[in-house]
């Protein structure tokens, strides 16, 4: 019998601009210990379907249609009554483990609030089990850890509190929602296990909301794919994997990024060279103490040629956007950094100025990194104040037109403000940006990854095209290995601050050399038998 | 927190050195002195008042006497008020303005985040639009139009309560409101702001989403977050109504330390003025101390070792 089924629901938002519809008429049933997935790209509706369900819609949303937990309908279910079922029968994972945990409260705090509103337990049974929980999730020193605050536990772990919390009440069905998308690829890798091992144990089903079908692959029996408020295709993984009926699944599965960099050839000058950079944090102010310095970027070399595109790889805290700006010296570091044989360490800040034209970033995320107060024609050519004065308006306008085109835009655009664009045409904009001041090396800090698959694809394929036109050196920092690969001609592997594995990005992706740089590919390209290995010693799932 | 807290106490010195100094040197700058009152006086009496108060001196040598005597605790004598030491004047005027501005803080604190909250949790109701106006006629409506009104109101119009006047507890009624109307205002609308995106946030998604009852969702987890910012605000708010308030004093007839620092100021009291603001300085830098440190026991990402 299904444990959830929804009919026909549709979401509506009021806004100043409108209603706007984000879920249109959309059909799904989840049966009883059935990993189910719900794929889509930003903006399909895939999560409000069951925000909807859970009467989680923000304030100005509304849900209509139906949706049945077991026997009862709860769709719009007053609170006290859907207070039964949330945390207790149902029971939901978030994306962001930082901020979906109250910072303000300790974990025992948190973990045990649930058992105790749900189960009646006292406070000591709640925090017995409490530990049992940490310790089913395993964390180590479970003790110690109910005694934390959220900030002083890592991501993972955050993230195995709150499975913790969702199996507290060994509910029916959990709903994850992009549990892992803020996680670097190994922890990902481990809670994804954890989580396939414990629905095993406990049989309880899983709804999945992903953009990732690498996850789906993995992970799930069934998948609905959505877009726009709708469910395009629906069926087991394996068809819908093996045989996509829709367009649009099969542009999905075709949206992993595709191809490879050549290196350059032998000759090529080497136009950015580092040796030994180091980069430090003061740790605490010293008052009483000697200050302690953290050690963020730990003696790397880097060199890179005319065309060139190097791949700095790593997991958060490994010190990649660091090693960039330090490269750009817009991080203070120790070491040599020189450009085009001149020494950039010992450059005055005006002789940096004029060589920043040639040096230029792009940054990750497309929404901070333009200024929602400038029109898109005077962000783009804002360099130009500074390196071109003698550029009048109207020639930074006729720059600003030609930017905007040769990264894909139109013209007209210029003229309007950075919140009328989607991600991937803000990332346009930033790197039209970077690319009106023609620069020879320009740094890409994740510069793909706030964007959907489909639009990833897009923006690499404008960054490859830009290179060869333009003869552009590219440092491409990113902790995507598929992006990677299909950009880079040669790979730096970084962890803790140096680097663990370097090479021509076949030799590394094809024979890895370290185990940490065996554990990423894995992790990256290899879910499936990870999440396998895991799952033989538990017993066989009933469909 | 107690190494933070010593360095905090010793930073507070040169800050209020500053404070000190910068009002020393203002005041003389200031044409007048405080025997230059109605007649001209005869010269030799002036000479002689100069003499027995120091104002023969230079005035780089009067900063430095004041100063050595203010490190030893002495404020000097009052210009004014014959035979008080200004050390007298505050000692009987600062309890005064403490027990006022306490109480109206006390108010504050009370209902504010409670409006505020009622507003938010209410958002775009006739409750929120309520507590907005009057929030925003609270701060809008200075208190030198608000006392008087109240006064004129409950104390002489309907007779209610007492218009004025030191002594009885129902004589505190009207100015301890008058004083904590705008506190009230500001920090219902800055609990309203911060508790509207506590609502909206992450964690709070997770508390609903586990199905905790509505009192320890809004309670424990949103106004938690919410009074955060309100916290901050609490420190500048505290000094300021606790050094009492020249306006409020000076309508319903207080005898606290507000009223002496503007007649001190209009005749000149130089050592009066001076020793109100040091009091003044040392209460700004001792709150925003307490509030920083009421912030790492409210939130427990600030650690200050």
């Amino acid at each position: 019998m299904a444990v959830l089924k929804v009919e026909n629901v549709t979401v509506t938002f009021d806004t100043p601009d409108g209603v706007i519809d984000a879920v249109s008429g959309v059909s799904m049933t989840v049966e009883r210990g059935e990993t189910v997935a719900i794929v889509g790209e930003s903006g399909s509706g895939k999560s409000q379907v069951m925000m909807a369900a859970m009467g989680l819609l923000a304030i100005n949303g509304r849900a209509e249609g139906s949706v049945r937990f077991g026997e009862d309908e709860i769709l719009n279910a007053p609170a006290r009554r859907m207070n039964l079922i949330r945390g207790s029968r149902i029971a939901m994972i978030f994306q962001e483990p930082m901020t979906s945990l109250d910072p303000l409260y300790t974990i025992e705090s948190q973990l045990t609030a649930p058992l105790r509103a749900h189960a009646g337990l006292s406070r000591a049974k709640a925090r017995a089990r409490a530990l049992e929980l940490l310790d089913l999730v395993r964390i180590p020193e479970p003790a110690r850890r109910l005694k934390a605050y959220p900030h002083e536990l890592s991501g993972g772990q955050r993230q195995r509190v709150m499975i913790a919390m969702a199996l507290s009440n060994s509910p029916d069905l959990i709903i994850a929602d992009e549990p892992t998308t803020a996680l670097d690829v190994t922890i990902q890798a481990e809670i994804l296990a954890l989580l396939a091992e414990l629905q095993a144990r406990l049989e309880t089903a899983i709804l999945f909301i992903t953009h990732d079908l690498g996850l789906v692959k993995a992970f799930a029996d069934r998948v609905y794919v959505m877009r726009a408020g709708r469910v395009v295709e629906e069926g087991p993984t394996t068809r819908v994997f093996e045989a996509p009926r829709s367009e649009y699944t099969r542009m999905l599965l075709d949206a992993e990024p595709d191809g490879a960099k050549h290196p350059p050839s032998d000759d090529a000058p080497l136009l950015l060279e580092a040796k030994g950079v180091r980069v430090t944090f003061p740790v605490g102010d010293g008052f009483l103490r000697r200050p302690r310095r953290f050690t963020a970027v730990d003696g790397v070399d880097v060199a890179l040629r005319r065309g060139q595109t190097i791949g700095v790889v790593g997991e958060s805290g490994s010190g990649k956007s660091t090693l960039g700006r330090a490269l750009l010296r817009l991080q203070p570091s120790e070491g040599r950094i020189t450009y085009a044989g001149r020494d950039l360490s010992d450059r005055t800040p005006a002789e940096m100025t004029q060589l920043r034209r040639e040096l230029q970033l792009v940054f990750q995320d497309p929404y901070g990194s333009l200024s929602p107060r400038m029109t898109v024609g005077e962000i783009v050519t804002e360099g130009l104040l500074i390196h071109e004065p003698q550029t009048g308006r109207r020639a930074r306008a006729v720059r600003a037109a030609e930017a905007l085109e040769a990264v894909g835009l139109s013209a007209v655009m210029r003229n309007r403000f950075p919140h009328e664009f989607s991600g991937g045409q803000r990332q346009r904009i930033a790197i039209a940006r970077a690319m009106v001041l023609s620069p020879s090396v320009v740094v890409l800090d994740e510069p793909t990854s706030a964007l959907d698959r489909s639009v990833q694809k897009q923006v690499i394929r404008l960054l490859r095209d830009l290179q060869t036109r333009l003869a552009l050196s590219y440092v491409f920092i990113s902790h995507d290995l598929a992006v990677i690969r299909a950009v880079a001609d040669h790979v730096l592997v970084m962890k803790d601050g140096r680097v663990v594995e370097e090479g021509a990005t076949s030799a590394v992706f094809n024979a890895p050399q370290t185990a940490y740089t065996r554990d990423l590919m894995r992790a990256a390209f290899d879910l499936s038998s990870l999440l396998k290995s895991d799952e033989t010693a538990a017993p066989v799932r009933e469909a | 927190m107690l190494v933070y807290t010593i360095r905090r106490v010793v930073g507070a010195i040169p800050t209020i050195l500053i404070v000190v100094t910068l009002a020393f040197f203002m005041m003389r700058i200031a044409p007048g002195g405080p025997f230059d009152r109605g007649r001209p006086m005869d010269p030799t009496v002036l000479a002689n008042l100069d003499a027995t108060f120091g104002f023969d001196e230079p005035l780089w040598r009067q900063y430095l006497i004041y100063l050595v005597n203010l490190a030893q605790g002495d404020m000097g004598p009052s210009f004014i008020y014959r035979d008080q030491r200004v050390a007298e004047i505050i000692g009987s005027g600062l309890p005064v303005s403490m027990l006022l501005g306490g109480l109206a803080l006390t108010l504050a604190v009370l209902l504010g985040p409670t409006l505020g909250s009622l507003a938010a949790l209410r958002q775009n109701s006739i409750s929120d639009y309520a507590v907005s106006s009057v929030a925003t006629f609270g701060i809008t409506i200075p208190n030198f139009v608000a006392a008087p009104i109240l006064s004129l109101v409950f104390g002489v119009m309907l007779g209610w309560l007492p218009a004025q006047g030191w002594g009885d507890w129902r004589q505190l009624i009207l100015p301890i409101v008058a004083l904590s109307l705008p506190f009230v205002a500001i920090i219902a609308r800055l609990t309203r702001g911060a508790m509207i995106e506590a609502l909206r946030s992450d964690h709070v998604r997770t508390a609903r989403a586990y199905g905790l009852p509505a009192h320890t969702v809004v309670l424990k987890h949103a106004l938690r977050a919410a009074f955060l910012p309100v916290a901050g605000y609490l420190g500048p708010a505290a000094a300021s109504l606790l050094t009492g308030s020249i306006v409020i004093e000076q309508v319903f007839n207080l005898p606290g330390i507000g009223r002496h620092f503007v007649q001190g100021a209009i005749n000149r009291d130089y050592t009066l003025v001076m020793g109100t603001v040091v009091v003044i300085a040392v209460f700004v830098v001792l709150f925003n101390l307490m509030v920083d440190l009421l912030y790492s026991v409210l939130d427990p990402r600030v650690r200050y070792d």
